[in-house]
């Protein structure tokens, strides 16, 4: 087993009355991608802003240790070996892009030729040399959050902390990320990535933890997490209300969507469930109009996991 | 390296981005000063003659030479009001967040942000002053000591509201906010000797104008420019600077080590 990067064991936060992280342990290996997903208002860059030192713990937290220092007693060493990129871009707009980089170099006490060869070195790589010389308030959300990476970089951090680091940028921007944050971990780096995009979870995480009310309602790899759905479902849609109704009472199973009429029947999309489902319907003398079959992706999951209807939280997958 | 080293090497780096920052958008040093300058041309000009006979220093020139030691100080204040509101505008900037999470010394970027500022409020002065002599202000009989002296003190009340400008600006959610929350920076040298003298003031209200900041640093300076008697008032003044250097420090610093909301 690796050394852990980041551990954190009965993580809480609240304001007020208000509880934002309800008792969260966190492990994750060196050289790992971990990702923590969530609806907004999970508490996830609450997590973040702990992990990073920017906001304290509740006294009633356990041991928390980040880069192998301890959070409390040591949280300079923490910061000596993390690197942060926010969800809301942590660069100076006033100056250069450059400039920002140069500022980054000086804070790490860079010498000024190492400073000036890694500004150049990260600027190139990022696409950034030819908007170098303009003041960052001028780049768009892509170029910003680039910057903003870049700028986390120079200090050659070992656990990198990125904070929905693709909200808002465009589908391009978003694989282009996903490559630099491969890379970050192939170089050996350590990250630890918040998300609500369950594509950017699978695509990219060794291990996804998903939260929900300040808990972790279950944690695993990808597949392990969509092994919780055995089945995926079903979905029937209905343009006849009518129709809608009595296809609700034969199947009293089915999630309802009234709205849309749809139904969703928990089913593993074996044959024998599908014509178990058609019998149904076809004893009720009920036609849908469009049926498909969902075999489970992660969504199911984190819909299952995050409204509480279909698995009952919180749910631990064995670590293995 | 030594903690003191890191403290000045972070400071400094905090200082270079602050005089950027003012170097690059000077607009707001500039509006700052010229209020300042309008001040005392229109109080020399066109306020003059009847003020000065009301002072019983008789003309124009010297009501100008009664003036000035105020209109530095206030150029001090009103500095500071640009201290307060760069410094709540940092505050709301992403980068602050990210110098919180970097193992850098945690009071740097306030340190730079005085350090810039008073700065700019002796750079102020000197040409607030440049063109109070240029419009005929004369010392008299000043040495060189006594205008070292008269930096000094200036050098040191510029450090002081400076401190208290940025708690200011600390508390204040936004831009707008910390400019108001400044504002008794430029109104309390209205309540001053700066003016108009103290005896010429309600009975009741001379003991407040009389001890506040700004007196016994205008009534310094004039003894140590103009000759005449400074007495208790520049102990008054350099206690009162020291007392406020140390508050503003302690509410800022510990402002500033509180969580981010």
């Amino acid at each position: 087993m690796n050394n852990l990067a980041i551990a954190a064991y009965g993580l809480r936060k609240s304001y007020g009355d208000k509880v934002v992280l309800d008792g969260v342990d966190l492990s994750v290996p060196e050289g790992t991608i971990f990702s923590l997903l969530g609806p907004n208002g999970a508490g996830k860059t609450t997590a973040v802003k702990i992990l990073s030192t920017l906001i304290s713990a509740d006294p009633g937290s356990g041991d928390i240790r980040v880069g192998g220092h301890d959070l409390t007693t040591d949280p300079q060493s923490v910061r000596a070996a993390i690197g942060v990129t926010g969800q809301f871009s942590a660069v100076d707009g006033l100056i250069t892009g450059e400039e920002n980089m140069l500022l980054m170099a000086d804070l790490h006490h860079l010498s000024k030729v190492e400073g000036r060869r890694t500004a150049a070195r990260l600027l190139e790589r990022f696409d950034l040399v030819d908007a170098a010389r303009k003041p960052a308030s001028t780049y768009s959300g892509g170029m910003k959050r680039r910057l903003d990476l870049a700028m986390t970089l120079v200090g050659t951090p070992r656990v990198i902390f990125l904070d929905e680091p693709t909200t808002g940028l465009d589908p391009r921007s978003r694989h282009n990320m996903w490559v630099i944050i491969r890379e970050l971990v192939a170089d050996g780096a350590t990250v630890f990535l918040t998300t609500q995009y369950l594509e950017e979870a699978d695509e990219l995480a060794d291990r996804i933890a998903v939260l929900n009310n300040g808990r972790i309602a279950a944690e695993g790899t990808a597949d392990e997490l969509k092994r919780l759905i055995p089945g995926g479902h079903v979905r029937l849609r209905f343009t006849d209300p009518a129709a809608y109704r009595s296809a609700a009472t034969t199947l009293p199973d089915a999630a309802r969507d009234d709205e849309s009429l749809a139904l969703r029947i928990p089913s593993d999309g074996s044959q024998r469930e599908l014509r178990y489902v058609l019998d149904q319907l076809d004893a009720a003398g009920v036609e849908a109009d469009e049926l498909t079959v969902h075999t489970p992706d992660l969504d199911d999951v984190f819909f299952a996991l995050t409204d509480g209807v279909r698995v009952p939280a919180p749910t631990k997958v064995a670590a293995r | 390296m030594s903690t003191l080293a890191l403290t000045v090497r972070d400071s400094s780096t905090m200082l270079r981005r602050n005089l950027l920052h003012a170097r690059r958008y000077p607009s707001l040093t500039l509006n700052l000063l010229l209020t300042p300058i309008m001040l005392l041309l229109l109080f020399v000009y066109i306020l003059g003659d009847a003020l000065g006979s009301g002072i019983g220093g008789g003309d124009r020139s010297g009501y100008l030479a009664y003036v000035v030691p105020g209109l530095l100080l206030m150029t001090i204040g009103s500095t500071v009001i640009g201290t307060a509101v760069s410094v709540s505008n940092d505050m709301n900037e992403g980068i602050i967040a990210r110098f919180r999470t970097m193992s850098i010394h945690r009071g740097a970027v306030l340190v730079g942000h005085v350090v810039g500022s008073v700065l700019q409020s002796v750079a102020s002065v000197v040409l607030v002053g440049a063109v109070a002599v240029a419009i005929g202000f004369r010392s008299r009989d000043a040495g060189v000591l006594d205008w070292l002296a008269a930096l000094g003190l200036l050098a040191l009340f510029a450090l002081a509201v400076t401190w208290i400008a940025v708690g200011m600006g600390l508390v204040s959610p936004n831009a707008e906010a910390a400019s108001n929350n400044a504002l008794p920076l430029i109104v309390l040298p209205l309540l001053s000797s700066a003016f108009v003298p103290l005896h010429s003031m309600p009975g009741w209200f001379q003991p407040i104008a009389e001890y506040q900041p700004f007196t016994p640093a205008i009534e310094t300076l004039r003894g140590l420019l103009l000759g005449g008697e400074i007495g208790h008032n520049g102990w008054l003044a350099v206690g009162w600077c020291v007392g406020l250097a140390v508050l503003g420090y302690v509410w800022s610093t510990s402002r500033f080590d509180r969580d981010p909301a």
